[in-house]
This record gives structure tokens, C-alpha cells and sequence, in this order.
């Protein structure tokens, strides 16, 4: 498997193929819809992100080692950068999450998505994508 | 008298500006008002020529600095049609006004089973200090409901009204349907049962004449930058009476006559309510806000901005499954809508990208958007810079993101 920043590489180039914010946003909408679906009893208030603007729901879980995890949001665009933010942090170990440096927002030109002044649930999302790790990485020292 | 719209335009520089790569369409006049150059020069001006505290120094500077303030209180006093410049105090904004009024009547007036009335379509900042003030006092908030086109019921209103209400809050235009509310009938109604009224005229004073006289409202208060001043300075207009009667809501210098350990005794209005170091230079920006509306013309003004209004209304109807939120016969240049099922933050997304700035969220009202049980709206709000060109680039945008989206 890919390492974090090999994938985050991965979506950088993906992203240089459209020139214009338009073919961008045609491109979050469709990794939109390609998001995997989150299990409606995890779409719960306990797993809301509420942003001002829009909402975002992340549930996490330890499986053989790895935190998968799962997300949606109501607006689509924020849910299309969800996606990517699923793609690259899923299914890695909590040292790995722990570790990561997210560039690739801001290297595909949509930083201001990632800003605290949007209030749209996703800087909230990526501190609670780190919590999990944390979370399980406590819980995994302890039963070692 | 037609305005020269393209001759206001140069007035405002920032309107030049390029946003993405598009000239900048500013619907978001709601949340603050652009600038006009006569506003910028005026507090450059201070910082440049005149800089010094106020209600001081011996020295000119101070003394100059001090005759700016006070002037700036007397054009609001003449704008409003106050009765006396003491009823006039300077706040940080229309928050920091009613937060005021909130304490310091709560303190006078409020005990344990007290009522006060607001409505249901009230911002944030005329909901939360009330709320606090009965926490304290253990008094009851009562809220005026409104109706499906967003026109409050002033039957129940009447119901609500008895011997146990202090005192009625309420906006005078809605920030989030654009209801302009029959202020003089909910006034008059109060002050027969002899119950004071605050008007939050926050989205009202910048699009209609305003005469707290005629109006007889014991309490109005609006913000600086949402009439094309500065931000952090506002009014709080209260009738002598009450606010000789009210204790002050902060301490500090300029609100003392005496100060000794044992005792304080407090300061004249307006000074009483005016404690620390005041944005002298904000009223400053202010009082040239008010000149350049009153050369304008509110009333030129007030007929742009309703042109404006029934040009976007009727143009944005036509767009297929778009549903406007507040309907009310009367409204103020606000239009908060949703287009289909369509996330009003992907909306506000994709017009930014076109150069349109439109606002989206729940504008400090959640209580309204849980009525329509809405999560939020797009909503554009204008004045008498904006053209029906840029109506058209808003509605062309619309059916942009309908494409993207639908």
C-alpha cells in the first residue's frame, strides 16, 4: 500500500489535469459520490462535526491495527474534500495519522476549504481524524 | 430624484476590485456595508491631523480630538431625530448596545417572574443578552411567533402583553427574511400597558428614515458599519428618562464624577454609559458615514434599494425550484433562499468563484432556520450600490450551480 504522502502526491497530479476551478469542483462532486456510504447508526449527533456552513459526520474504527474510517456531509463539496481526506488517512496505522502532514489541500488549490474561517466541519473533521488515532493508539499501548 | 449610480460606484474603491478573476458583485450587505472614500479619508484624517484622547488633555490635539467626538454625536442625535445629544451614547455596535440595555434595565427593573417579549426572527445578538438577563433575574422570555411568509403575529403578540412584561425587544428589520417589522403598532400597543420597546434597527437604519421621536420608542440601537462606517462604534439611543434611571453597565474612567474608595459617584449622560477609552475615531468615521447618506438621500436611497429588491425577486422566481424564505409585503433589500436541494454552502461556493459574494449559513438566526427546519440559507443582500447587472450575473450564477449540482 501506498504511504500517506505517496497518495497525497497521487491527488496532486490527479488535480493538475484540470486547469479552471470549474473542472475542479466537477471533480469533488464526483469523488462526492464515489465516497463510501457511512452506516446510518454512525451518522449519529455523537458523530456530528457541526460547522456553521455545512455539516460533516466521521466515525472511526480500530480495525487489525488500523483506524478506518468513514465520513459524509450534507454539502457536497465539503463532502468531496471528505473523500480525499478518507483516501488518504483510512486505514492507517494511529502513528501513521499521528505523523501526517496534510499539504495536498493546499497544493491543489483549495486551501481556503481548510481554514478556520469557513466553519464547514473540516478543520474540526482532521483534528477529530487525529483524536481517533490518539484514542486508539492509548487504548493499543495499554493492551500491550 | 433618480441616483447616478455609476458616479456612487467611484465613491466606493473596493467596488473596482477583482474577486477570482471576476469583478466583484457584493451581495453581502447584510453583514457589513462597503466603504465610501469620504468615510476612509475622514479616519485617516484623525490619525493623521488630530490623533488624541478624548474628554481629557488641556492640549488642542485633545481638544480638537474631543470636538470631533462630540460632533459625531450631534449629527447622529440630528439623523435619528433625537430630542437631546445626551440621549445619544456611543457603543462598540448594535451587540455591545443591547448587551447594555440588557443589564443595566435588567438591574433597575427585572425581578424573579418579570417577562420579556422578543420575536421569533430575531438575530442572535437580540435573543442571548435577554436570555442572560432572565438566567440572572429569573424572569421569563416570551417570543412573538410569525407567520409562513415570515409577517409576525401581532394578535399573539397582543396576547403575550401583561401586567408581568418589562419590556419588548424587537428587530425592525429581519437580518435573515427581510420582514420590516410594523415597529410603530408594536410600540404604540406596549406603551398601553406602559412597557418600554427596544428596536434593533441594526438592518433598518441604513434603508429607511428613522425618527426615534415620531417612532416614541424608548430605546434604538444600530451599528456603524452596516451604514457604510467603521465597525466597533454603534448607538444606543435611549430616552433620557430610562437611561438617568438606569444604573451604567460598565465601570471605568469617563463614566465618574468622584471616585474615592469608600464611594463613586457616577458621571451625567452620556458619559454615565461611556466608560474607558471610547472609538472617538470610529465616530468620527461614523458621523462622514451619516453626511454621505444624508447627501444621498435616505429616500433616494430607500427607492433604489426596492427597485433592486423587485427586480431580484422577480428574476430569481423564475428560476426553477428556487424558494424564497420570507415573503412579508414589506421587506428590506434581503433575499434568503435555497435553490432546490441544492447545500446553500455549495452555492455560496461556486458564485465566490464567479466574483459574486453572497452569504450562507444560518445569519446568527438559528431559531428561525429551526422554524423552517432548514440547516441554513444562501441570501444575498443589497443597497443602492449594487445594478440590476449584477442581479443578472447572480441569477446567470444560479443556473450555473443548478447545472453543477442538479
Amino acid at each position: 500500500m501506498e504511504s500517506i504522502n505517496e497518495l497525497q502526491e497521487e491527488i496532486i497530479d490527479e488535480f493538475a489535469l484540470y486547469d479552471d476551478w470549474m473542472e475542479k469542483y466537477n471533480y469533488l462532486i464526483e469523488l462526492s459520490k464515489d465516497l463510501l456510504p457511512i452506516d446510518p447508526k454512525h451518522k449519529s449527533g455523537e458523530n456530528l462535526i457541526k460547522g456553521c456552513q455545512s455539516r460533516v459526520w466521521l466515525n472511526g474504527e480500530l480495525v487489525g491495527g488500523k483506524v478506518v474510517f468513514t465520513a459524509d456531509s450534507d454539502a457536497i463539496i465539503t463532502k468531496g474534500i471528505v473523500a480525499l481526506l478518507v483516501r488518504v488517512l483510512s486505514n492507517r496505522t494511529p502513528d501513521e495519522i499521528l505523523n501526517a502532514e496534510l499539504y495536498f489541500i493546499d497544493r491543489i488549490g483549495l486551501k481556503e476549504n481548510l481554514s478556520p474561517t469557513r466553519a464547514n466541519g473540516l478543520v474540526s473533521m482532521v483534528k477529530q481524524m487525529r483524536m481517533y488515532a490518539l484514542a486508539y493508539k492509548t487504548k493499543m499501548e495499554q493492551n500491550n | 430624484m433618480s441616483l447616478d449610480i455609476n458616479k456612487i460606484r467611484e465613491d466606493f474603491p473596493i467596488l473596482k476590485r477583482q474577486v477570482n478573476g471576476k469583478p466583484l458583485a457584493y451581495f453581502d450587505n447584510g453583514a457589513t456595508t462597503q466603504k465610501p472614500q469620504s468615510v476612509i479619508d475622514a479616519i485617516t484624517r484623525c490619525y493623521t491631523e488630530t490623533n488624541s484622547n478624548i474628554h481629557r488633555g488641556v492640549h488642542k490635539l485633545s481638544e480638537e480630538s474631543t470636538e470631533a467626538f462630540e460632533d459625531a454625536r450631534r449629527t447622529v442625535q440630528a439623523f435619528i431625530n433625537a430630542e437631546y445629544s445626551q440621549e445619544v451614547i456611543f457603543t462598540s455596535g448594535t451587540t455591545g448596545s443591547i448587551n447594555a440595555v440588557a443589564f443595566s434595565f435588567g438591574e433597575q427593573y427585572i425581578k424573579e417572574g418579570d417577562e420579556i417579549i422578543i420575536s421569533a426572527m430575531e438575530h442572535h445578538a437580540n435573543i442571548v443578552p435577554w436570555q442572560m438577563m432572565c438566567e440572572r433575574k429569573r424572569a421569563k422570555l416570551k417570543v412573538i411567533p410569525f407567520d409562513d411568509d415570515g409577517v409576525l403575529l401581532l394578535d399573539e403578540y397582543e396576547k403575550l402583553l401583561n401586567d408581568k412584561t418589562r419590556i419588548v425587544a424587537v428587530t425592525q428589520v429581519s437580518n435573515s427574511l427581510g420582514t420590516v417589522n410594523p415597529i410603530k403598532t408594536i410600540i404604540d400597543k406596549a406603551h398601553q400597558h406602559g412597557i418600554p420597546v427596544l428596536i434593533d434597527g441594526a438592518q433598518g437604519i441604513q434603508h429607511q428614515k428613522v425618527d426615534v421621536q415620531a417612532l416614541d420608542c424608548d430605546f434604538y440601537v444600530f451599528s456603524g458599519h452596516k451604514i457604510y462606517g467603521p465597525t466597533g462604534i454603534g448607538v444606543l439611543y435611549g430616552k433620557e428618562k430610562w437611561l438617568n434611571a438606569m444604573p451604567p453597565y460598565q465601570g471605568g474612567g469617563d463614566m465618574v464624577q468622584c471616585v474615592t474608595f469608600e464611594k463613586t459617584s457616577y458621571n451625567d449622560l452620556p458619559f454615565k454609559f461611556e466608560a474607558g477609552t471610547l472609538n472617538y475615531i470610529g465616530a468620527t468615521g461614523l458621523s462622514a458615514a451619516i453626511k454621505y447618506v444624508n447627501k444621498i438621500g435616505l429616500e433616494n436611497i430607500e427607492v433604489q434599494e426596492q427597485q433592486l429588491l423587485q427586480y431580484a425577486t422577480s428574476k430569481l422566481k423564475q428560476i426553477e425550484g428556487l424558494r424564497i424564505y420570507g415573503n412579508a409585503p414589506e421587506k428590506g433589500p434581503i433575499i434568503s433562499f435555497l435553490l432546490g436541494n441544492i447545500h446553500p454552502y455549495d452555492t455560496g461556493m461556486v458564485l465566490d468563484k464567479m466574483g459574486i459574494a453572497i452569504r450562507t449559513g444560518t445569519h446568527c438566526s438559528q431559531p428561525v432556520m429551526d422554524i423552517f427546519k432548514i440547516e441554513g440559507t444562501a441570501r444575498a443582500s443589497f443597497t443602492f450600490y449594487n445594478t440590476k447587472e449584477e442581479i443578472d450575473r447572480l441569477v446567470d450564477g444560479l443556473v450555473k450551480v443548478q447545472q453543477m449540482f442538479g
